[in-house]
């Protein structure tokens, strides 16, 4: 068997420099994503530091409105904060919308914006796949890829990012703060995850070692009147097809203040920011959103299998948009 | 490794843990309670659910490290204290009679976490049984009768008794109480 070791480290700083003195070493927080991927055969780390023990437990509000949340804060907490709940309805939302009680009751924030992949041939130990093994091959592209990504791709990976919460999170200008050894800094969440270019194996730009110890939301009076909304194959506990978060303020018929991301559709949270430079200003009107996302999607580049994706989420694009704008209306 | 936490009530020690392994495997494999299920071994199907400090989590996926002294409830330990020793727990005799047990495989699991349900919400709506069970798979019944044991157990529960279930209907007793006898 494997030599595998297993760690609680004391702090912050034993839990870095465990890490990063062993190029196999792996953080631990809820283990829904690492022990499954262990199990599989795609991870196969010789040290596990457990970091869902440090003190990153907290929920603080911060001066001027903004919300601090600990990395080991539990996917089930985070959604059922009043604090949240009430200032940033979008985070909560897209929590519930993700996997199931049992495992929203162990999945850490930090481990849930850094769970790999869902495509099926990155799972597959088997199988070429140049994320897991870089210069193998991408078979989605020709292969089973339904789920894949439409925007943001490359020849080398097509697959998308899983995360429903990263989702709201980007929408949101939230920022990831991270520890690596060398002090304290920030990653604008829109930044932390990377497209794949001819790169695919590195899903963020953090290094070995680097510990997310907090994520930090900043204050966006906007975001009262938000949302998450996700289209899967069941009605419960799937991945996203699509999904979509945002926030919308409107004053005098005008969209005053948008905030919009997509989800499933990209191998990052994709953040919108065509569709809200065109919303700013226009009038609240389905057809103003309509034009807006389409302006988003017309950079969409769909795989043979699916295409169904760009009407999808446009749809539910809108949709939420509509609901925001608390107007009847839009496509169905 | 050497991993020591407390299964329904009882402290338990298991020795030569893999770090690697999972609480399933310990529950299943080194302590002889086979009751909680392995099927999909990935999170999906919820056969594998208990409690951990009082919350229902798929046990195939929490490293055994993680289980360090903590407290895990499993399928065996439903009934204790629901009635007289070998008993069924009322949610347990509400699946039998409500014909909501077909193969059995995803059925320890959804005791579990129906469990957990109605101990958070005693009277819960089918959208809250829906919502709570959606983690919890079942390739036999149709989920038609395991609704309706859900219903059948809050509603006894609400009327104050259960009357196919052996002996009065005693208050839940408290999580950590040990095992009588032991
Ligand atoms: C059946 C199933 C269905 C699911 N459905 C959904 C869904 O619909 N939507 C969704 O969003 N998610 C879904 N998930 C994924 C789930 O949300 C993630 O597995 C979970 O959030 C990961 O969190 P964790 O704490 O368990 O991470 P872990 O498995 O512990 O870690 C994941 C990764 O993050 C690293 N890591 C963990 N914490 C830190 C940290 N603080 N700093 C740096 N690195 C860290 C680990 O080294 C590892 O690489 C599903 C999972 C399963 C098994
Ligand atoms: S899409 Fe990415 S993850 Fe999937 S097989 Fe291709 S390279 Fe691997
Ligand atoms: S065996 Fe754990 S969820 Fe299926
Ligand atoms: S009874 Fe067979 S899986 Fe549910």
């Amino acid at each position: 068997m494997r030599t595998l070791r297993y760690q609680r480290p004391e702090g912050v700083e034993a839990a870095v420099s465990a890490v990063n003195a062993t190029p196999g070493a792996r953080y631990l927080g809820g283990g829904t994503n690492l022990v499954d991927l262990m199990k599989l055969g795609v991870e196969t780390p010789d040290l596990l530091v457990d970091v869902s023990g440090l003190p990153h437990h907290d929920i603080e509000e911060l001066p001027g409105g903004g919300v601090r949340i600990g990395a080991a804060v539990r996917n089930s907490d985070l959604a059922a904060d009043p604090l949240v709940r009430t200032r940033y309805p979008v985070v909560s939302q897209a929590l519930l919308a993700g996997a199931s009680d049992q495992l929203r009751n162990v999945a850490t924030v930090g481990g849930n914006l850094l769970q790999r992949t869902r495509c099926l041939y990155f799972q597959d130990a088997g199988k070429p796949c140049n994320k897991r093994a870089p210069g193998t091959g991408c078979p989605a592209i020709e292969g089973v890829h339904r789920n894949l990504a439409i925007l943001g791709a490359s020849p080398h990976c097509v697959a998308t990012h899983p995360s429903d919460l990263a989702v709201a999170l980007a929408a949101l200008d939230a920022q990831v703060l991270v520890e690596g050894g060398t002090g304290p800094r920030e990653i604008p969440l829109t930044e932390l995850h990377r497209l794949p270019g001819d790169r695919p194996e590195r899903d963020t730009v953090l290094e070995h070692g680097d510990l997310i110890t907090h994520v930090r939301l900043p204050a966006a009076p906007e975001a009262v009147n938000s949302a998450y909304r996700k289209a899967r194959d069941r009605a419960s506990f799937a991945f996203a097809l699509s999904s979509v978060g945002a926030a919308l303020e409107v004053r005098d018929g005008l969209v005053h203040r948008v905030r919009l991301a997509l989800g499933g559709v990209a191998p990052k949270p994709w953040r919108a920011r065509a569709a809200e430079e065109r919303l700013r200003g226009a009038p609240a009107t389905p057809e103003a959103f309509t034009r807006a996302v389409e302006a988003e999607l017309s950079v969409a580049e769909p795989l043979r299998d699916n295409a169904f994706k760009v009407p999808l989420t446009r749809h539910l694009a809108v949709r939420v948009l509509c609901d925001l704008a608390g107007r009847a209306g839009g496509p169905r | 490794m050497r991993v020591s936490f407390t299964v329904n009530g009882r402290r338990h020690e298991a020795d030569d843990v893999w770090e690697g392994e999972s609480l399933l495997f310990v529950l299943r494999e080194r302590l002889g309670l086979p009751g909680s299920k392995n099927a999909c071994e990935q999170g999906e199907c919820g056969s594998c659910t208990v409690r951990l400090d009082g919350e229902v989590v798929c046990a195939c996926l929490v490293a055994a490290g993680q289980a360090q002294g903590r407290e895990v409830r499993t399928v065996e330990g439903l009934a204790d204290g629901a009635g007289p020793p070998g008993g069924l727990a009322p949610i347990q005799q509400a699946f039998v009679d409500a014909g909501a047990v077909q193969c059995g495989f995803c059925t320890p699991g959804l005791l579990v976490t129906a469990d957990a349900l109605l101990e958070r919400q005693p009277s819960p709506s089918d959208a809250d049984i829906r919502e709570a069970l959606s983690g919890n798979l079942c390739r036999c019944t149709g989920y038609e009768k395991i609704l309706d044991a859900v219903r059948l157990a809050a509603a006894r529960s609400a009327a104050g008794a259960a009357p196919t279930a052996p002996g009065p209907e005693a208050p839940p007793a408290p999580r950590s109480e040990p095992e009588p006898g032991e």
